[in-house]
């Protein structure tokens, strides 16, 4: 669906900041999430996990966990459906561990039992016996010759011979002659960069409560960001129809990517399968950290070639991710972001996907797009640093545009990369003068964005409301702004419209919540079934006047004859016609079921000042900016937090966030003691920009904006603390030892 | 007939192209024609690609019409978070 360029800019509601209806029960603590529901009998699970990073499971004893009155069943794989193959038998196998276990926190069995203390001590009487095997958990010994094979043939087809089987899925894309680009150049930097594996960091754990009957028929409620994936993936590994299971998403206590896999929903309708009876999982702090997906961790060589007035010559990346026991670390984005902000006819980027003894990586805003961004604009600094030329304007010479051949092929369609670098350059955080001991940086990022399988309804009332029930779940206020686009189409104050997450017995099947997907598909799809509607209500209007449908028009919330030729009538509100729809036709309901194709790329420059004490290694972000294209921002209040999040977890990343293993495979620190995520103490005040170059693919010019908040971070913030410092830093986080090593080789070599 | 632009990473896949030509008028047809022609690709095709027509990105439709003038690239799938 088209932008519609007639609507943009004569917006009533849109652009607005109302009150998001979820706001009130959120902060009175009325809101239900995931760990929030409870049903008359039901039963409390608890997970036996693997203590060991790589083992064969040679026995499990439920005997002495059984001989407990408290304990009602025991699951382990052989619960599950038998004959999966590809990714469904990668699921299953994630979720409860087969013959081996892969990782430290591997699910092997599951105890119900009729409180969650029982459960937990029940869970420590299952014994479990291995066979420890060798475990690898770094990506680049993970390819080494010599690395355990984590999963015989494992890999792909597009893997070329001669690479170690841990290497699953192979990229390789670009334009051009590499060689002859770094010929051209008057300055060739080469260099290296490593990024830790981060967890999303959700205040929520993963929660359900579910039901499964000897028949075949379920019912789940738990917190996710697409219950239909939830309903799709548990039919599958518990071997029912998807029809007989319907799943209710309840509040989300953030997501992020992490809750679009799905962990703990199939255990529970396993175990509730056995005992007849309701169970109840949720995880800990703990088990979040050790058995759900952090994002990749990677090693990334970089090549880049300047003229000496700053014209990139060529870009060359190669990028290796591990993703855990499971092909998917998602090395294709990855490269295929790399150098997407630039204009180059010589670019060309490989990506390996290399399995490890960690839990299965699963997405993380823009999966793999910050960490190409943190190589490769840390070169393009260190390039611009060394041939004394500004930052913003390098980036603007070199700036993808509108026509422009992306690095991964395609020439781009309209884009506001270059809005958003002259937005950053003209902000006063660009020319305000640099205090002594900061480092300024800046970086570009680029997210794709994404539309997917969306279906809403929009049912008008009696009283001449209406409920909009929608199918992806809200995790960043996207209720209101489904408000305001039907507020705005049909001409009703905001406050008349209630949208809601409707379960998956109610819609047609929706894609979950990822990809930035939300205010642009389903919007797009409120947009439309509001228009459906809207249509119907003329035909109402048209048939009390006695005229054509055709002939009757929507204003402002009126049917209006279209003209004297049309008839000299009344105008009919939405509530005139609704107040007797029973009788005129039957109730007014309008639909929208597509696929959406429309989502536009998104580019974002981002503006960091950091201290670093170099004393102690410790690193303080003392301003930062962010600048993004919203194409059109429907409720700016939600766009800038979204801005803000990004920045705030890219800071995160950036500095402390990390995975650490010791020489046993296991996870060092999974708690948020020891794996710090900033507070609020630890950040600036995050200035925003809202650019608008609208999206051709949307009627009113909306693009995601929930990822690409996440690509600058890293690397703008990399630039900072490196300026800062006085020496390149090339791994995070960057950590206080991190950086404290880093000035100690500088100064002793 | 129309051009579709590979990844390089199929050259191998496609008898070292990275343009291959194909008569189609929708996605869905191009996909069908490049299994039956690369039998190479069909493996890439069946685990899911997304398609870039003029620059406009498809990631599951099928049915979205496609001319001997137009631009297309295969790409990998579109994921995200």
């Amino acid at each position: 669906m088209a932008l519609d360029d007639k609507k943009n800019g004569e917006f009533k509601v849109v652009g607005t900041r109302p009150n998001r209806p979820d706001g009130v029960d959120k902060v009175t603590g009325r809101a239900r999430f995931g760990a929030d529901v409870s049903a008359p009998g039901m039963l409390h699970a608890a997970i036996v996990r693997s203590p060991h990073a790589h083992a064969k499971i040679l026995k499990i004893d439920t005997s002495r966990a059984m001989a407990s009155k408290d304990v009602k069943a025991v699951v382990t794989r052989a619960d599950f459906a038998e004959g999966l193959e590809g990714d469904d038998l990668n699921v299953l196998e994630n979720v409860m561990a087969g013959e081996k276990a892969l990782y430290d926190g591997h699910a092997v069995a599951a105890v119900a039992a009729t409180s969650p203390l029982a459960a937990r001590d029940a869970a420590k009487l299952i014994d479990v016996t291995y066979e420890i095997l060798p475990h690898v958990t770094d990506v680049d010994k993970a390819m080494a010759k010599d690395a355990p094979v984590i999963r015989e043939g494992a890999a792909d087809k597009s893997v070329p011979p001669g690479l170690h089987p841990n290497v699953v899925r192979y990229h390789e894309s670009g334009h051009g002659d590499v060689e002859e680009g770094f010929a051209q150049a008057d300055l060739v930097i080469e260099d290296s960069f490593v990024t830790e594996a981060a967890h999303q960091g959700y205040i929520e754990p993963h929660a359900c409560l579910a039901q499964l009957d000897a028949d075949g028929k379920g019912e789940v409620w738990c917190c996710t960001q697409g219950h239909f994936n939830v309903q799709k993936i548990c039919a599958k590994l518990v071997g029912t129809d998807a029809s007989q299971i319907r799943v209710t998403a309840s509040e989300i206590g953030g997501g992020f990517g992490g809750k679009t896999a799905v962990f703990i929903e199939p255990v529970a309708l396993a175990l509730s399968r056995k005992t007849n009876r309701p169970v109840k999982l949720v995880m800990s702090r703990a088990e979040v950290f050790r058995a759900t997906g952090p994002t990749a961790s990677t090693s990334m060589d970089i090549k880049i070639g300047m003229t000496s007035d700053g014209k990139i010559t060529a870009g060359q990346g190669t990028f290796r991710l591990q993703g855990g026991a499971f092909p998917g670390a998602p090395m294709e984005f990855t490269a295929m972001c790399a150098f997407a902000p630039y204009n180059l006819e010589n670019v060309f980027q490989v990506g390996y996907d290399v399995m490890s003894n960690r839990p299965k990586q699963a997405a993380y805003r823009a999966p793999g797009s910050p960490m190409a961004a943190f190589a490769v604009e840390s070169v393009i600094d260190e390039l611009c640093s060394q041939l004394g030329l500004d930052p913003i304007e390098v980036r603007l010479m070199n700036a993808s545009k509108e026509g422009t051949k992306a690095s991964y092929g395609p020439r781009f369609d309209r884009i506001g990369l270059v809005e958003t670098l002259e937005a950053a350059k003209a902000h006063p955080h660009y020319s305000a003068p640099l205090a002594e001991g900061l480092g300024r940086g800046v970086s570009c990022g680029f997210w794709f964005n994404h539309g997917g399988e969306t279906a809403v309804t929009l049912a008008l009332s009696e009283d001449g409301t209406a409920a909009l029930s929608v199918g992806t779940p809200d995790i960043g206020g996207s209720r209101a702004s489904m408000c305001q686009m039907v507020a705005e189409e049909l001409g009703i104050p905001y406050e008349k419209i209630r949208t809601t997450v409707a379960d998956t017995a109610t819609l047609g099947y929706n894609e979950v919540s990822h990809g930035s997907r939300v205010t642009y598909a389903s919007g797009l799809a409120a947009i439309n079934a509001s228009r459906d509607a809207v249509e119907k209500l003329c035909g109402r209007a048209a048939a009390k006047w006695g005229i054509d449908p055709e002939a009757v028009y929507w204003d402002s919330g009126y049917a209006k004859p279209s003209g004297p030729n049309a008839g000299d009538f009344e105008p009919l509100a939405l509530a005139d016609i609704t107040k007797n729809m029973g009788a005129t036709g039957g109730p007014i309901v309008g639909h929208f079921e597509a696929t959406p194709e429309g989502a536009g790329v998104s580019f974002a420059t981002h503006i960091v000042d950091a201290r670093v004490d170099k004393e102690t290694g410790k690193t303080s972000v003392e301003r930062y900016t962010v600048v993004q294209d919203a194409g059109k921002a429907i409720h700016p209040t939600y766009v800038e937090g979204q801005y803000q999040g990004g920045a705030a977890q890219g800071i995160g990343w950036a500095l402390n966030e990390e995975y650490i293993y010791g020489e046993d495979g296991r996870l060092q620190n999974a708690n948020f003691l020891d794996y710090r995520i900033p507070v609020a103490s630890d950040l600036p005040m995050i200035d925003t920009v809202i650019v608008e170059v609208p999206n051709p693919g949307h009627p009113y010019g909306v693009r995601g904006v929930g990822e690409t908040s996440i690509c600058p971070p890293l690397a703008a913030i990399a630039n900072a603390v490196s300026g800062a410092a006085g020496v390149r830093l090339k791994q995070l986080p960057m950590s206080p030892p991190r950086i404290l090593e880093a000035l100690d080789v500088q100064a002793n070599g | 007939m129309v051009e579709v632009n590979l990844w390089s990473g199929l050259r191998t896949h496609a008898g070292g192209n990275l343009k291959v030509d194909v008569e189609a008028t929708n996605i869905g047809e191009m996909l069908a024609q490049l299994a039956q022609t690369h039998p190479g690709l069909a493996p890439f095709i069946e685990a899911g690609v997304s398609v870039a027509v003029d620059g406009r990105i498809i990631a599951n439709d099928l049915t979205e019409p496609i001319y001997p003038d137009t631009e297309i690239y295969l790409i990998q799938q579109l994921k995200g978070g």
